[in-house]
């Protein structure tokens, strides 16, 4: 049976390619909002300036970290044991399961649905799984650990914002002298925001491109590029231009502007660890996929990705930003009111330190997930003038549906594409 | 058009609640020139300004109708959902009474008595710095917000709204005072327009008193939170 994968081998690698870049396309066109979008609606960035830092910090992020997280997503849901036999069925199951969600990702953005693109993938890879094997190949425990992140990781960042926030308030907003304490204080939420980011870099990746930390230098290195990026951050404050004839008493208008270019620190965060982790929903299949061919069938459990794969997924996810991005964050740009820098800040930074934690626990997480979290965190603290709750409850919904979803698209593509090769 | 988590921030409601102020405030704020106007014998002004204040009047309920339609139940605030509707028509009942009494005035053709002319023009600046202060007070909200409705930024408004207080007793006393020389001079008049300049000055004073009551209210949802 293995012959299909000798003869057939390019065709079926030709093929995950082209879905995987589809999937990364889709990646980006559609999720790139939730990390540019609060940035653009505090008027902190301007949409080019948004789009560029986009670019650059998502292909960043998933050429430099991007590699590591591919592992959850080939491995860790199914048990690769009961493939051993049939390989072939992993192959097209992998090239299903990215079809199934790259056009789940396009039919529920044309539907107004926010969903996942983590689950959508999953949800494809469990259903062809489920079907072409058995259930026993799914690896329940994990996929009720999905299920549990739903709740958890929108309220890990959900605390998290709600503690960056609450310690603004009590360090710059509440005092005398706001400004003052905001020149003083900001340059350490620098820090902390680059801290994280340097943290998921180290932690995440860097293997693939040669570099090797231990846990002591990764942090290390990490306090090392915060302290930098603190130390340049004092400096740009120091040149921003303030109104110095504004009367009001509590010079708030300007104390933003100090958090506007904190902004653009948490932004280029955010876009990282997006690109670093939704990077491995489009290229994780497709690894799979090029290992099991490359390998004439057999399923090694370790592997190095094929040279051309991350590159392949973070030049989709910034074609996709680029051609469809623009368009997204042009409308939620003059969409949201009342959302200022300070606030925005807060929900990004506590976004992509979830995204760091979670890494740590294995979990796939979605990083629309954390952001709602993140918002409805700041919203609790009172610091955003109002939220809809029912498009909360849509989106919850939403994540419900991706799985199953994702699943019976994923199961008819493997059917069509198993009688295809038979 | 693919929407994203971006979609749970509504509508605010403070910049709205605002603007609604700043329209309610420049209705009243008319209401000096307006008074100056027909004081002094120009009608053709006098109509014009009082066409301005119908006009702002109605931008107002404009605006008062747009806050009411965006607040839907599955809306998450900062603040109760009832005090800032009570806030709204609150501010919107100033607008409405700076129309009437720029409509009555026109309509009679009113005269201010002579003698009063100087104490009422006072008070009418008065009862109109009373708004003014439920304005300042209101334009706080901003700073409320991003101050998560806590510690000295609440202080700081709550002094506003004493001050506002001081203001509404400052306009009460004017009142008794403005009485008691139209009750001394009454028998010369005419009767008629006596009734209706007593009406007027307690409309004017309305002013005032639903300015204040604007603060009590922003005082409430302070409270409250």
């Amino acid at each position: 049976m293995v012959e299909v994968l000798v003869t057939y081998g390019p065709w079926l690698i030709a093929a995950a390619a082209l879905f995987g870049f589809l999937m990364a396309f889709g990646v980006g066109a559609n999720d790139v909002a939730n990390a540019m979008g609060t940035s653009v609606g505090s008027g902190a960035l301007s949409i080019k300036q948004a789009i560029l830092i986009a670019m650059v910090f998502e292909f960043a992020g998933a050429y430099l970290a991007g590699g590591e997280v591919t592992n959850t997503i080939r491995k860790g849901i199914i048990d690769g044991a009961y493939f051993v036999d049939t390989p072939e069925l992993l192959v097209y199951g992998f090239i299903s399961a990215l079809l199934a969600a790259g056009i789940w990702l396009v039919a529920a953005s044309f539907l107004g649905w926010p969903v996942s693109t983590t689950h959508s993938i999953i949800g494809a890879i469990i259903g062809f799984a489920a079907v072409g094997v058995g259930m026993e190949a799914v690896m329940w425990g994990k996929v009720a650990g999905i299920v549990g992140s739903w709740v958890v990781t929108p309220a890990i960042s959900g605390i998290i914002a709600f503690l960056i926030f609450q310690s603004a308030q009590k360090l710059i907003f509440d005092t005398d002298k706001p400004l003052l304490n905001a020149k003083r204080y900001v340059p350490f939420y620098m820090a902390l925001a680059a801290f994280v980011m340097s943290l998921v870099t180290i932690k995440k990746g860097l293997k693939h491109v040669g570099l090797h930390f231990d846990t002591v230098e990764a942090y290390g290195l990490a306090i090392l590029l915060a302290a930098i990026v603190g130390l340049l951050g004092k400096v740009a404050i120091g040149r921003v231009k303030f109104d110095t004839n504004a009367d009001r008493h509590s010079q708030f208008a300007n104390v933003e502007k100090v958090f506007a270019l904190l902004m653009v620190v948490t932004a280029c965060c955010m876009a990282f660890a997006h690109g670093s982790n939704d990077v491995a929903n489009a290229i994780g299949p497709l690894a799979a996929v090029v290992t099991i061919v490359s390998h004439g069938g057999e399923i090694p459990d370790q592997a190095p990705l094929a040279w051309w794969i991350l590159p392949l997924g973070a030049f989709g996810i910034v074609l996709g930003l680029a051609i469809l991005g623009k368009r997204v964050i042009a409308t939620i740009g003059t969409k949201i009111t009342h959302l200022t820098p300070s606030r925005g800040f807060a929900a990004e930074l506590a976004a992509a330190s979830t995204v760091v934690i979670a890494s740590g626990t294995g979990l796939p997480i979605s990083t629309t997930q954390t952001l709602v979290g993140a918002v409805l965190g700041v919203g609790m603290a009172r610091g955003i003038a109002a939220l809809n709750i029912s498009v909360v409850r849509n989106i919850v919904i939403s994540w419900v549906v991706t799985l199953p979803a994702g699943a019976a698209l994923s199961i008819v593509f493997f059917m069509i594409i198993r009688t295809m090769m038979q | 058009m693919p929407v994203n988590f971006l979609g749970v921030f509504a509508k605010s409601p403070i910049k709205p609640l605002e603007q609604h102020i700043d329209k309610v405030a420049d209705a009243a704020e008319r209401m000096v020139p307006f008074f100056q106007a027909v004081m002094d014998n120009r009608w053709e002004e006098a109509e014009t300004i009082q066409r301005q204040i119908s006009a702002l009047e109605q931008e107002a309920d404009t605006l008062k109708r747009e806050i009411r339609m965006s607040l839907p139940s599955g809306i998450f605030m900062p603040v109760q959902r009832t005090d800032l509707l009570e806030i709204v028509t609150q501010q919107d009942k100033i607008a409405n009474k700076a129309k009437d009494i720029a409509g009555r005035v026109i309509g009679r053709q009113s005269q201010v008595p002579e003698l009063l002319q100087e104490t009422f023009i006072a008070y009418v600046q008065r009862c109109v710095d009373a708004v003014k202060q439920a304005q300042k007070a209101i334009n706080e909200m901003d700073d409320l917000l991003e101050s998560g409705f806590r510690g000295r930024e609440v202080t700081f408004v709550n002094e506003l709204i004493q001050q506002l207080d001081a203001i509404e007793d400052d306009t009460d006393s004017m009142q008794v005072k403005l009485r008691r020389q139209l009750f001394s001079i009454e028998n010369d008049l005419n009767p008629i327009d006596v009734m209706v300049f007593y009406k007027i000055l307690e409309w004017i004073g309305d002013l005032a008193d639903l300015a204040e009551r604007v603060g009590a209210r922003l005082e409430l949802m302070l409270a409250r939170s």
